[in-house]
């Protein structure tokens, strides 16, 4: 389809589609992202929905949304504010407007807004009819009669199933008015629908009904065009974190030369990257639906001591069960990859909300001196390379790793630069063959525990390897032969190598490396994980209004790079975002002796760019004083 | 979508385990370790270790190719006196981890070594779903009916009254009989023995190592410390004539010897009962003789069979109770992945992973 109207030109726009959990708003979302990511524009997503499949219709507790920001350069988050909502129903309307900016546009489908259904979330008037709106540009739309209306020739259809293709009218509409081709939507709806021809016929008419709506009312003016983004030549698709995570995983194993082994249970919002490896048969991965987290991380470890690449995925909850696992994993110095795609917490918190407080949880969580190295994400798209360094560290350190992710990365989606294969980092895993001491009667043996000088990694010699043949546990070993050992010199040994060992990876991972193109910021902006995007807007902003600030962002967590220390004391202020109650500036504090500033948020949401912009700008006249 | 993938039903357990070359035998030196065994004197963990280091050359399998995987408690530290690979791991979850081993791994014979606490308290769950799975292993469970290596407290198969530490005025515990347990479990090889029955056990090691799926053996074994003549009233060469149950395959169930001797029959409401052999003619009870049949798919007779149990041990049943052929959790999951690997054409290369990274939408910014 194309318009035959004029066009007006934009470089960026929010949208926001909010409706009833049965509505199919993330499916819509889904499709203009799709769109909009062929169209070439630069984007980034923030689905939100509840933790209930299907909370009571109409209620409150049942809104579910998909934000999406698309522009004609590089964007870095989701974006604070919809210039455009589509509100399907009053429930959807109410829990949206306040985020909502005074002169931006709000589709609004009427026919949902009934006595009874206002009533539903407390409104004793209509607020389309009544002055409420009178701020905001309010296009009021019958949605689902005229989608009824337009599905009128298919007899085989119910009321109910016609009314079902309102979202896909909505998207329609959408499309005309930021000039999206809809190609791709029909050729998804033809592959989903396929087998179900009446189906697939009503929703590409309503799908054309709602285009035509946009250009035949006179309702709506012009549409608008968003042009594609100036981005790096290469191939490009659209990816959320879970789906990046997990090939990242695969690529791991592929370089690392082991094959992949997942255990894992059912937990939002972790289960993406269990049904995206379950499909990776072909490439060899086998995973395994365990009964419980403790289970599956018990799986992941069995596997390990046979020579595969083992993965546990999980969110908070299931970290706190399988913490006696990774303290055994720590112990037995074999590789382990843990997934943690954080939620809201404590206990069941806010399942499908974002925050970044597992951090303490993974790096001290478990009895004993028991170091893990940590790994964090910063976008979608960079779930990719992350995982496949955990899988590095894991296999070449021969330790469990962390790798957080959160509720943000793992549902949220942009536009990702596909990598050649060939351009990946290879690490093969060297397994061990020989004995490599003698006895005390001078035959070969094989000491378990005997380490590569450089990375004090032990041998990783797997069951089947004649001669090689030996015990591991949760005991303490002896430093050389791994025989148990109750020896004060020797666990005193043990445990600071243990130590020293993750300490060590800091001198693979690089310095961690400062934004300042002034050169002279005296505040700089640290973080870690999903803070990346709204921290590195936020001080684009500020710059753009001629102000000096410096951004640093940490993907390794433990070990710190080597110069961390080094970067917090070359600046006057340095501020830490997180979405926890300072987890991150606690460890820095701790170990660099720095008066580090927390800024932290615990809504479930990411941060807002204006909030964090403010802190800085704050921060910026605090230090210039 | 599920995909006939014409696994074998009837395959050994130590199928695709390499052998040693013909004429090549270990014996039991080779698959003692250099480490002091270090259980109290008199337990019977000892007769146990002997057995399997006796038993285990019989297999004919390289010895990298065996695994011992343990949990926690006394009899955990079985593999660090095996000269195998082993893996002395956390309280209650070897099965899990031994799945992920089994799985991963059809070259490995896999063997967990656990207790009553370890398997039955803390590890019940991975226990139950290991046999519901079917995973190819084999499970040594020593039940001696208390908590031997934290001193002494009553376990979930002490017996109901035991006086111990933890419980001075007698446990209020009931008692899981691991049997019935197992067999509502789907176990589809299920056994117990006796540590003091060498014979006896090395029979039932023999037959669990060679079923394909998960074998359970419950091993009874005497902790002289802490509940010292737990079995005697089975070990009793006097006593045990009259409460030993002998189960032999295709045999009908008989206690007792010549004028004593009685006979299994069914009984009310699914149970079973003995009856003397001389009175089964004249109560009309011929046909309801229960001869033993360790093939049943239906566990409702083992189960049975299980229940003459009790606390008194006047009956206690020996041997194996099933032994059936199900399909294995790790031959099909392995059969899934070989299947979509051969469907693409062999296993995965570079392009294979650009591809696979690409996804199907994809779209190219020129430079």
């Amino acid at each position: 389809m194309s318009s035959t109207a004029t066009t007006q030109a934009k470089d960026r726009v929010i949208i926001r589609f909010a409706g009833d959990s049965g509505d199919g708003m993330q499916m819509t979302g889904d499709r203009f992202t799709a769109d909009s990511a062929a169209l070439g524009n630069d984007l980034s997503t923030l689905p939100n929905f509840p933790a209930e499949i299907r909370a009571p219709q109409g209620t409150m507790a049942g809104v579910s949304s998909f934000q999406l920001h698309f522009a004609s350069w590089d964007i870095l988050t989701p974006g604070d504010a919809p210039d455009v909502l589509v509100a399907m129903n009053p429930a959807a309307l109410k829990a949206n407007l306040s985020d909502v900016p005074r002169g931006a546009t709000i589709i609004v489908n009427t026919d949902e807004f009934t006595t009874r259904s206002l009533k539903k979330v407390g409104w004793s008037s209509n607020p389309v009819e009544d002055d409420t709106l009178e701020s905001w540009h309010v296009h009021a739309v019958p949605l689902t009669s005229i989608t009824v209306a337009a599905l009128a020739e298919f007899t085989s259809l119910t009321r109910k199933e016609k009314e079902r293709a309102k979202n896909m009218f909505a998207l329609g509409l959408l499309s005309w008015m930021y000039s999206r081709s809809t190609t791709s939507t029909e050729d998804f709806l033809t592959s989903k629908f396929g087998a179900k021809p009446d189906i697939l016929a009503a929703n590409l008419a309503a799908l054309r009904a709602g285009w035509n709506y946009g250009e035949t009312t006179e309702d709506f003016a012009v549409p608008f065009t968003v042009a594609a983004a100036k981005t790096p030549p290469g191939t490009y698709r659209n990816i959320t974190g879970s789906a990046a995570l997990a090939l990242g995983l695969v690529a791991g194993a592929h370089r690392a030369t082991r094959p992949l082994v997942l255990g894992s249970y059912p937990i939002t919002p972790a289960s993406d990257i269990l049904h995206a490896l379950s499909n990776y048969k072909r490439h060899g991965v086998t995973t395994v639906q365990a009964e419980d987290e403790i289970a599956a991380i018990g799986v992941a470890l069995g596997a390990s001591f046979g020579g595969s690449v083992g993965v546990t995925t999980t969110s908070g909850p299931g970290v706190a069960l399988k913490s006696e696992t990774i303290g055994l994993a720590v112990s037995l110095e074999l590789p382990l990859v843990i997934v943690d795609v954080q939620r809201g917490g404590p206990s069941t918190g806010l399942p499908t909300k974002t925050e970044q407080s597992d951090l303490l949880q993974a790096m001290f969580g478990r009895n004993g001196e028991s170091p893990v190295p940590i790994i964090a994400p910063q976008t979608s798209a960079d779930c990719f390379d992350a995982a496949m360094e955990a899988v590095r560290i894991a296999t070449t350190y021969r330790t469990p790793v962390f790798l957080l992710s959160d509720g943000y990365l793992a549902n949220g989606s942009e536009p990702w630069q596909v990598p050649a294969v060939a351009d990946l980092p290879s690490f093969p895993v060297q397994l061990a063959t020989e004995p490599n001491g003698v006895d005390a009667k001078g035959n070969p043996v094989f000491h378990p525990y005997v380490r590569d000088e450089e990375t004090l990694a032990r041998p990783w010699a797997v069951p089947g390897t004649p001669g090689l043949e030996h015990r591991v546990g949760g005991i303490e070993k002896d430093a050389v032969t791994g025989n148990i050992s109750y020896d004060p010199d020797n666990h005193d040994h043990m445990v600071r190598t243990r130590q020293a060992k993750i300490d060590g990876i800091a001198a693979t991972i690089g310095d961690l490396q400062v934004d300042d193109p002034s050169g002279d910021a005296k505040v700089l902006v640290l973080g870690w994980g999903s803070t990346y995007g709204p921290n590195l807007a936020a001080v684009r902003r500020l710059r753009a209004d001629g102000q000096s600030v410096a951004h640093a962002h940490l993907r390794h967590v433990n070990p710190f790079p080597s110069n961390t220390g080094e970067v917090l004391r070359r600046y006057d202020r340095v501020i830490v975002p997180e979405m926890n109650l300072g987890q991150l500036a606690m460890l820095l504090r701790a170990k660099y002796l720095v008066d580090v500033r927390s800024h932290t948020s615990v809504r479930g949401l990411p941060f807002k760019v204006a909030d964090l912009a403010e802190v800085i700008d704050t921060a910026l006249q605090e230090v210039s004083a | 979508m599920s995909i006939d993938l014409g696994i074998p039903t009837v395959a050994s357990g130590t199928d695709g385990v390499p052998t040693l070359p013909e004429g090549e035998k270990h014996n039991r030196k080779d698959f003692t370790s250099d480490q002091e065994v270090r259980w109290c004197p008199g337990c019977g963990d000892y007769a146990i270790l002997a057995a399997v280091q006796g038993f285990l050359p019989e297999l004919g399998l390289r010895k990298e190719n065996i695994t011992f995987i343990s949990g926690i408690g006394c009899s955990s530290r079985f593999p660090y006196y095996l000269d195998t690979y082993g893996m002395h791991s956390i309280h209650g979850r070897a099965p899990a981890i031994a799945t992920g081993l089994a799985t991963s791994r059809p070259d490995l014979s896999v063997w967990v070594v656990t207790g009553d606490g370890d398997a039955l308290s803390i590890g019940g769950n991975h226990l139950i779903h290991a046999m519901r799975r079917n995973v190819n292993m084999t499970i040594l469970l020593f039940n001696n009916r208390i908590y031997g290596l934290t001193k002494g407290q009553y376990s979930p198969t002490s017996q109901p009254g035991l006086v111990t530490k933890s419980s001075p005025m007698g446990s209020v515990d009931a008692a899981f009989n691991p049997i019935s347990l197992a067999l509502g479990a789907e176990g589809t090889f299920v056994a117990r023995t006796m540590d003091s029955d060498r014979k006896h056990l090395t029979e039932v090691l023999k037959a669990a190592a060679a079923h394909r799926g998960t074998s359970i053996v419950e091993i009874y074994q005497n902790c002289p410390i802490f509940n010292d003549g737990a079995f005697e009233l089975i070990k009793d060469v006097e006593q045990k004539k009259a409460r030993l149950v002998h189960l032999n395959d295709g045999e009908p169930i008989t206690i007792g010897e010549d004028d004593e001797r009685e006979v299994l029959v069914r009984g009310e409401g699914g149970s079973v009962r003995f009856v003397r052999e001389g009175e089964v003619s004249a109560q009309g009870l011929a046909d309801q003789v229960v001869v033993h049949d360790v093939t049943l798919t239906d566990p409702s007779q083992a189960f049975s069979i299980s229940r003459l149990d009790s606390e008194s041990m006047t009956h206690v049943p020996m041997g194996i109770f099933r032994a059936v052929d199900r399909p294995t959790y790790d031959d099909q999951t392995r059969a899934q992945v070989d299947a979509a690997v051969e469907l693409a054409g062999g296993p995965a290369n570079d392009d294979d992973l650009q591809s696979l990274l690409y996804g199907k939408d994809t779209w190219t910014v020129e430079g």
